[in-house]
């Protein structure tokens, strides 16, 4: 029997630097591995001896396509460690500028990093020379979310108007009314690129996958929630650590997240959407029905339909916010420090990004944790790969080679967040 | 194709958060005119083509902190022919260059749960101490226009137009209240170069350092200023050591305030 290898040295349209290795002998996988080499930051390290009120703006610097996941969850941790409670118009500000990193993160990854895959494009530029309207349409969306990013965050990439409390300044109005507009025409073009996603072809795969999510009584799951699966999951925030575990990978200076005693989870746009349909605004119900993505999904490239239908949601939200916003006396609550422990978890655009923090009485930090999204989704995109070579091996190795990417890029995959941390060797230069 | 060569472009990836990389991909009103000037030969978090080098512009995000990628970097620089850093690790090491003033050791030992395969250098370098930078690019992130700047600049075979001043003067000129002298918050502006237009505090905040040092800053007479604002010495350690702590005034006011 031949064997067989798929490489990918670097992965491409991919956040960071990873690869990809597949030995396959006769029908059979015999080893996968989703490599990353990205080199490791230690944040965790250095953040012991910060300040907590730092947390926000230097995790941030973990990933520059998600700083406001980073910034949030920090946020959140750090107010529960000080035990203050942000609501009214300050937390529906952060749920706006979060729809703004949603829009701006599902319109990249949609238009310029996935529809390639599925139209046969090397990137976006060549594809917008056979579907410039297109490529227009998706840009302009994603201008759109960086509009209200820099609205509210002062710019789009690490916002420096956010901190532990609220924000440092916070908009009239008036201001706010400016993106009512832009948002309306972006709420159409969501509903466009729902139905031009559902149009694009579909490997059948399926997998019995354990989805994990944020979840909230009320609202469609951003910032806040309990976390929950479709396994039995149903935890407060402050148990993260108690049912899920990372593990240390040879071939990665990656982490893998696991439900403990189980194995892989998938976290993301797709898991959100299973996990809480119901909360979904009628309209982003409405469309996701029409575009045959079922209440219940488990094909993994069919999550650029869940992007898509999470920016309709995300446009709506957005302008229900502003159209309800009354102006704060003061942009942020004060938050003395206080020791103690503070957790949270909030929904970055690829998946629940968790943090965990340990403050003193002067608010110095003893102990930081962070699980990104990429190191839980680790494994449950080898386990696809394993499932999906086999059935897949007639193709020819070009084609398979791509579908493999492709099977990696359905997590939209942020490879410097997955390495934000530790362990190796440390060589004197 | 009788058409004359399109100059061609590529990104390369340090440690980084990709964030520079993603100012260009953020430059959509222009995104689609640069790439008719400009061929995209290399820039993987965007295209899967890969064209060979050389270079006529290589864009360096990132620091240098693993043996491997002390060694790419001359490989990157043999392709390129004009090779410009964005961003405050490519040109000052980055947040992650905070690792260089702690001794390994201790780090190791805190942090680390047991060694591993990889092999990471001890600190967190900036590109132009590897190889020779043509221009260097400041910001943590960079500015998006400053950016359009230098590849206009270099279209056009000219320096690029990025202002020499600091923050604190951008203020003077667009009529931005001090925050300093209104409310007593502290601010690094005076000694930060400018490029995002005094952006913090026109959000009523301090300017927290991230365009790194202006040149000949007077880190030490802001030092004292701060003091009046009763600002502790480990809080003039950390204001010093943040995105571009291993920028050489920096890096040693830093040192001045730690006991
Ligand atoms: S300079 Fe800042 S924004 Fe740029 S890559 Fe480094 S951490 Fe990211
Ligand atoms: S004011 Fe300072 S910290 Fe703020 S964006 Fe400008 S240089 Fe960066």
């Amino acid at each position: 029997m031949k064997n067989r290898s798929v490489k990918v040295d670097c992965l491409t349209r991919v956040e960071g630097e990873g690869g990809l290795e597949i030995k396959i002998k006769g029908d059979k996988v015999t080893d996968i591995q989703f490599n990353i080499f990205e080199p490791p930051r230690f944040f965790e390290a250095f953040l012991h001896g910060r300040l907590f009120t730092e947390a926000p703006d230097i995790t941030a610097r973990i990933c520059g396509i998600c700083p406001i996941a980073y910034q949030m969850s920090s946020a959140h941790a750090m107010e529960m460690a000080c035990g203050v409670k942000v609501e009214g118009p300050l937390r529906d500000l952060r749920r706006l500028v979060y729809c703004g990193e949603w829009i701006e993160s599902h319109a990249l990854h949609v238009y310029m990093l996935h529809a390639p895959d599925f139209l046969g494009y090397d990137d976006a530029i060549s594809m917008a020379k056979d579907h410039p309207d297109l490529v227009k349409q998706g840009l302009k969306l994603k201008k759109i979310g960086n509009e209200l990013m820099i609205l509210l965050g002062g710019r789009e990439i690490h916002p420096i108007n956010i901190c532990v409390g609220g924000f440092f300044k916070v908009p009239t109005p008036k201001e706010l009314q400016k993106m009512a507009e832009p948002l309306k025409w972006a709420l159409k073009a969501s509903l466009e690129t729902v139905k031009f996603v559902s149009a694009l072809e579909f490997p059948e795969f399926e997998q019995d996958y354990e989805f994990v999510s944020v979840n909230h009584d009320r609202e469609y799951p951003i910032n806040e929630g309990r976390v929950i699966s479709n396994k039995g999951i149903d935890i407060v925030v402050t148990d993260f650590l108690e049912i899920f575990e990372e593990q240390q990978v040879k071939h990665s200076t990656s982490l893998h997240a696991v439900v403990k005693d189980r194995g892989a989870y998938h976290v993301g746009p797709l898991a959100r959407y299973n996990l809480n349909f119901d909360k979904l605004t009628p309209l982003a119900q409405k469309a996701a029905v029409e575009a045959g993505l079922g209440r219940q999904c488990n094909n993994p490239f069919k999550s650029i339909i869940a992007r898509a239908v999470e920016l309709v949601f995300a446009c709506e939200e957005a302008l229900r916010i502003i159209d309800n916003y009354q102006m704060p006396e003061k942009p942020y609550l004060d938050v003395p420090p206080k020791a103690g422990i503070g957790h949270g978890a909030t929904e970055a655009p690829r998946g629940l990004l968790y943090h965990k923090y340990e403050i003193d009485n002067d608010g110095v930090i003893k102990a930081a944790r962070i699980i990104a999204p990429t190191s839980q989704n680790q494994k449950v995109i080898e386990n696809d790969l394993a499932a999906f070579v086999p059935l897949n091996l007639d193709l020819p190795h070009d084609t398979l080679t791509w579908k493999c990417e492709q099977a990696v890029r359905n997590y939209d995959p942020c490879i410097s967040c997955s390495c934000h941390f530790l362990k190796l060797n440390i060589e004197q230069e | 194709m009788a058409k004359a060569k399109k100059p061609k472009l590529a990104v390369w990836k340090f440690a980084s958060c990709s964030g520079c990389q993603l100012s260009l991909l953020d430059c959509e009103d222009e995104l689609l005119a640069i790439a008719e000037t400009l061929e995209i030969a290399y820039f993987p978090k965007a295209s899967s083509a890969v064209k060979k080098g050389p270079y006529d512009l290589s864009l360096v995000e990132g620091s240098i902190t693993t043996p491997h990628d002390a060694h790419r970097i001359h490989e990157v620089r043999k392709v390129s022919k004009t090779l410009v850093t964005i961003g405050a690790c490519a040109t000052a090491g980055g947040i992650q260059a905070l690792r260089n003033f702690k001794d390994v050791k201790d780090f190791i030992s805190t942090v680390y749960v047991s060694p591993q395969f990889i092999q990471v250098l001890d600190k967190s370098t900036p590109i132009a101490d590897h190889v020779f930078v043509d221009f260097e690019l400041r910001g943590c992130p960079i500015d998006k226009h400053q950016l359009l700047e230098v590849v206009n600049a270099f279209l056009n075979k000219r320096k690029p137009i990025v202002p020499p001043y600091s923050v604190c003067m951008e203020c003077k000129r667009r009529g931005i209240i001090c925050v300093m002298v209104a409310y007593g918050t502290p601010c690094l502006g005076p000694v930060t170069q400018t490029g995002c237009g005094a952006l913090c505090p026109s959000y009523h905040r301090g300017c927290y350092g991230c365009f790194g040092p202006q040149e000949k800053s007077n880190t030490s007479s802001l030092a004292k200023w701060w003091k009046t604002l009763n600002v502790s010495e480990d809080n003039l350690v950390r204001a010093f050591r943040g995105f571009n702590a291993w920028a050489d005034s920096f890096r040693k006011e830093s040192e001045v305030h730690e006991k």
